[in-house]
């Protein structure tokens, strides 16, 4: 027998399907007993659930009642489509938030698709130049019609709220971090206190003053647009929340990195810009991006100053007397869309921490 | 040699709260000039020449480095900065860049070198440290002689007058201390000053002019190789050398 000379290979048993079966679901008696509940679970939810979102589900018509199926009326939304992405903005004047979704979309993509030259240029579009083509676009000027605010709603008006928070928080957490950890006595103080005061007050409460407070303090005659207030509202929230984030990275960063900064003769901002921030802020990416989808979901709390966010305005259409009773849909809609756009970013930054990753 | 003054310390003295780590220092060093450091751990000898590139703060005597003053005021710090380069024990390269840019990135943002020029001369002296094939790595993905090497080039790519030492091989598995010391002997030949905080005695006896002991934040003998070994005057720079030959 030649047996012995044989290359060893894996005992047959940890091979196949029959293999990872036994090693990860039926290793023994309680993982095979957890495994037939689980899937009995999987049994008894999933069905329904797919029965009622699509098999059973309305997908054609103009009013409830041609919602006859069983399951899920989505003509519901599909009638109310207009007021649940664009709120009350004329319907004319569409062309204008599509036009910068577009904007946004096609820079976007052009910065995902790897190895593509001059990134830096539509990076700096996308920061500098787009915000002022969206506020001449969206609100008005230059030739185009004014919109009031008031008329802005639905998912529009959510991400306007969460992007402007999101892309604005960002840098104003960064220097709040850096003037925390300032030698300056007195920049470190007020940083911390701006921080601390921002961090210990409810969303809910910075979005009341806003709305309701804030105009008392202000002379007769002076008005701020309420959305205004609400985004600088919820760009202080999410600073401060980014700010101690950011900081957490700079603590993490070793002392030798300061020194050898120094040492080439790096000044402050050079050395915070070149060396200590890339590496920090790198080390912090999925508690920024848990940040942002926290804002991103918090935003929905303007509902209580009176601005109709995306599922603010799905609560709305569905007390519609004609539409009575499908706040079912509505809602499952609305988490659908959430889950979207939060997935995505979760999505983002694990392909930034990957494409950064550059070893320690 | 010239004797053109490069470093002067009068009187220096620091305190970490109430422990004096430098406790009355005065040294001249010429250019040209290569001195060794050594002493026990905690005797002051990282502090001593970590002040003469204002990584700590002195609070008594003067220090005087070509010509300029160290004092709070941030453009004497900078010059210095500028003209001193400076290697640590641990190599402190900068993770998130390449090899190459970690040499570039003061060239290009204190020195003001156009990047394709900046990236020449790191280039050159990556080359001079032997490791210009790997100039496109990180620094994860060297090993720990190689990542001296590269410092050494980072902060030979400044071009300084002066290059502080601190311990630059008590990181390095065995096996690597002998490439990095290549490094410094050549560097040593071609004239740097050279301030070099180690216990590499082979290192000493070959480049040194001369080999300061320190212990408890003094001075305790300075003098030429030859007569350092062969004839320690003070008791403890003798117990010193016979725990470390």
């Amino acid at each position: 027998m030649s047996a012995a000379n044989k290359e060893i290979g894996p005992p047959v048993i940890e091979l196949g399907v029959m293999g990872w079966l036994r090693k990860n679901l039926f290793s023994n008696w309680y993982n095979s007993l957890l495994t037939i509940f689980g899937l009995y679970l999987l049994y008894i939810l999933i069905p329904p659930l797919v029965n009622w979102i699509f098999l059973d589900a309305n997908f054609v018509g103009l009013t409830r009642d041609d919602c006859t199926n069983e399951g899920a009326c989505w003509i519901f939304i599909q009638q109310n489509i207009k007021l649940i992405f664009y709120g009350l903005y004329p319907t004319e004047e569409l062309w204008r938030i599509n036009f910068v979704y577009l904007i946004l979309f096609i820079s976007g993509l052009y910065l995902l698709i790897p190895n593509l030259k001059h990134k830096g240029w539509v990076g700096a579009f996308l920061l500098i130049i787009f915000p002022i083509i969206c506020v001449v676009m969206l609100s008005g000027g230059l030739g185009l019609e004014a919109v009031e605010t008031r008329l802005w709603g639905g998912l529009f008006l959510t991400l306007v709220i969460a992007g402007v928070g999101i892309v604005l928080s960002l840098p104003i957490g960064v220097m709040l971090a850096l003037g925390r950890r300032s030698k300056l006595p007195v920049v470190s103080i007020l940083c911390t206190i701006f921080i601390e005061i921002w961090r210990g007050v409810p969303l809910i409460t910075v979005l009341f003053m806003a709305s309701n407070m804030f105009p008392l303090f202000m002379p007769e005659g002076v008005n701020f647009d309420k959305l205004i207030r609400a985004l600088i509202g919820v760009m202080f929230f999410s600073a401060a929340y980014l700010a101690e984030v950011v900081r957490g990275g700079l603590q993490a960063m070793p002392k030798g990195q300061y020194e050898a900064s120094q040492a080439v003769g790096l000044t402050y901002w050079r050395m915070m810009a070149l060396v200590i921030l890339p590496q920090s802020l790198k080390m912090v990416i999925p508690a920024i991006i848990g940040s942002f989808i926290a804002i991103f979901k918090d935003t929905t709390l303007v509902l209580v100053i009176g601005l109709f966010d995306f599922l603010g305005i799905i609560q709305f259409v569905g007390t519609n007397p004609d539409w009575l009773g499908f706040s079912h849909e509505g809602y499952v809609f609305a988490a659908a869309v959430f889950w979207v756009f939060c997935y995505a970013m979760s999505w983002y930054s694990q392909r930034l921490e990957k494409k950064l990753d550059t070893g320690r | 040699m010239s004797s053109e003054l490069m470093i002067e310390m009068k009187n220096v003295h620091k305190w970490f709260g109430e422990l004096h780590v430098l406790n009355d220092i005065n040294l001249e060093i010429n250019k040209g000039e290569k001195i060794v450091i050594c002493g026990p751990s905690g005797s002051g000898k990282s502090t001593l020449i970590r002040c003469i590139n204002r990584l700590e703060e002195h609070q008594r005597g003067n220090i005087i480095v070509e010509g300029t003053e160290l004092t709070n005021d941030s453009r004497s710090i900078e010059r210095i900065r500028g003209e001193v380069g400076m290697v640590f024990q641990q190599f402190n390269l900068f993770p998130h860049l390449s090899i190459l840019d970690n040499c570039s990135l003061a060239p290009i943002w204190v020195r003001k070198l156009p990047k394709a020029e900046a990236k020449e001369k790191a280039m050159e002296y990556l080359k001079r440290v032997q490791i210009d094939d790997q100039a496109h790595k990180y620094p994860a993905q060297l090993s720990g002689g190689q990542q001296q090497r590269a410092a050494i080039a980072r902060a030979l790519c400044m071009e300084p007058r002066i290059m502080l030492f601190d311990e630059p091989t008590s990181a390095l598995d065995p096996e690597m201390i002998k490439e990095v010391l290549d490094v410094m002997v050549g560097l040593a030949q071609g004239g740097m000053t050279m301030i070099v905080v180690t216990h590499e005695m082979g290192f000493a006896k070959e480049v040194a002019d001369s080999i300061i002991f320190m212990d408890e934040g003094q001075i305790v003998e300075a003098k030429n190789p030859k007569d350092f070994f062969d004839n320690p005057e003070s008791e403890r720079t003798k117990t010193f050398l016979s725990q470390i030959l």
